[in-house]
């Protein structure tokens, strides 16, 4: 576990065929707490990738700085497409992160166990639902016991069903394998359901308009009706 | 169709064109148009005292070693060509260049400069293809997954792994690609090689039948090295190409 602490003075894209410049944050600042599950909420174009992408840093072309209270954090990545290498099978992409070696596939398949998937362990994914290779996606990143887990809108286009099923394994993983999450997410009910904090993005530069503690029980968030009067109460109904 | 089926077709087609020869060396009746029979006879004759064997091995082990030189030389130019827009601007013109040099003209200078050897010999080749693989390479690179980079760079894959699992996979269409086409093209230029500078070799015996107007060797010649090409695509490369490819839909 590890907390994140978020600076950024500036971050803009520069104009590039047709489309103007962005500024996407100025002074933006954020403290991540050890341990907390942080939703990012905001329409689609705000720059919620852009910022998990700095903070996982991938995107380097900002001014500002991301530290984190651990020194040199395990990081994870639930990107909003599964990325899986389509030419290795279920287990070795599950693998991938860790040294290679026998232990590695090991622990591999019992990831895959609890994520409901070993008996696909030597399926190519491409032959898989969108939903399993989703799961794999978790099983990577659960794999490597991350400290801190970065989460791109990785539930969308399932139906609600299926995403209902993988935010309960979510939480579940997270029971055994505690991390600070940086959720991100445009679905206020997904939000309410996993969040221990929600913060609201709005306006070009991104700024944050609300920023608000969720006390929920674990049995309340399977109550819609407290679901939504908390969606009501934070003004994200919409 | 199933496999059986689809080699009997293939059999009937190539046994209607050796009755089409056979027809047309009866209706012409002339030694320059020798028929099937003839044919097999002169390579029966180049095979008893070996000479058969041996050129198609030399010309077999020339074909190799270009072969091999220019998909490594092609690759390492292709990708880094690929990955790098400025390498590319500075020079993607010289492979254009080099793309449209004449065959004959890169084997004629290879000789002139470093003499009638050898390495003369398989240097022109390799130069010949190189720009070919190359071209082909930097395609797949371009189209390399910027998605894949960065799962790997978040999760930390050391550089070897990384261009292992991620990298390379992801090569492998362009690479068969240039394989196939470089082999075809390997082949086809080293007879010419062997043909203007080399003592032995399948060029050479065909150069030697050409001047005695003896086309039945040349036949002979040509039927079976294009018969060793053919099973090392199909014994080789096809089965390679399919294990590379298992894991698609």
């Amino acid at each position: 576990m590890s907390a994140i602490h978020i600076d950024i003075a500036e971050k803009r894209y520069p104009a590039v065929a047709g489309t103007p410049a962005r500024e996407v944050f100025q002074d933006f600042r954020l403290e991540v707490a050890a341990n907390e599950f942080l939703v990012l909420l905001g329409a689609s174009g705000l720059g919620k990738t852009t910022l998990l992408n700095i903070v996982a840093g991938l995107d380097t072309a900002y001014s500002g700085s991301v530290s984190f209270g651990a020194q040199a954090p395990r990081i994870a990545y639930a990107f909003q497409s599964p990325r899986l290498l389509p030419w290795r099978t279920v287990l070795e992409n599950v693998a991938l992160p860790l040294p290679s070696g026998a232990e590695a596939s090991a622990r591999a398949m019992a990831m895959l166990a609890e994520v409901g998937l070993a008996d696909l362990a030597s399926a190519y994914p491409e032959r898989l639902s969108l939903g399993q290779q989703r799961r794999v996606a978790l099983a990577r990143a659960f794999v490597i016991e991350p400290d801190v887990l970065l989460m791109d809108e990785p539930f969308v286009s399932l139906d609600e069903a299926g995403a209902a099923r993988l935010r309960d394994l979510l939480r579940r993983l997270l029971a055994t394998r505690p991390a600070t999450v940086l959720f991100v997410t445009h679905d206020s009910r997904e939000a309410v359901e996993l969040a221990s904090r929600i913060v609201v993005l709005e306006g070009e530069p991104a700024r944050i308009a609300r920023d608000a503690p969720v006390g929920l029980s674990r049995e309340e968030r399977g109550e819609p009706l407290r679901v939504d009067a908390l969606r009501l109460a934070l003004g994200i109904g919409g | 169709m199933s496999t059986a089926a689809r080699l009997l077709l293939t059999a009937a087609s190539l046994a209607g064109l050796v009755l089409l020869w056979q027809l047309a060396a009866l209706l012409i009746a002339s030694p320059l148009l020798p028929g099937p029979a003839a044919v097999v006879a002169a390579m029966a004759r180049a095979a008893e005292s070996g000479a058969l064997q041996t050129n198609i091995a030399i010309t077999l082990a020339r074909v190799a070693a270009s072969f091999l030189i220019a998909m490594a030389i092609g690759s390492a130019v292709g990708i880094a060509l690929g990955r790098s827009v400025q390498l590319n601007e500075l020079f993607g013109p010289w492979v254009v260049v080099l793309l449209n040099l004449p065959a004959l003209v890169v084997i004629i200078l290879c000789y002139v400069w470093f003499g009638l050897t050898e390495a003369a010999a398989i240097t022109a080749v390799a130069i010949n293809k190189i720009p070919n693989v190359a071209v082909t390479m930097r395609e797949g690179a371009a189209a390399l997954s910027r998605d894949l980079d960065e799962m790997a760079r978040v999760y930390r894959l050391p550089r070897l792994k990384a261009l292992r699992e991620v990298t390379l996979p992801q090569l492998v269409p362009f690479f068969a690609a240039s394989a196939r086409s470089g082999l075809a093209l390997t082949w086809k230029i080293v007879l010419v090689v062997e043909l203007l500078g080399r003592s032995n070799g399948v060029g050479f015996e065909l150069q030697t039948a050409f001047q005695l107007f003896d086309v039945a060797t040349i036949l002979a010649y040509a039927l079976a090295f294009t018969a060793v090409v053919q099973v090392i695509e199909l014994g080789l490369l096809q089965p390679w190409e399919r294990r590379a490819n298992r894991w698609r839909r």
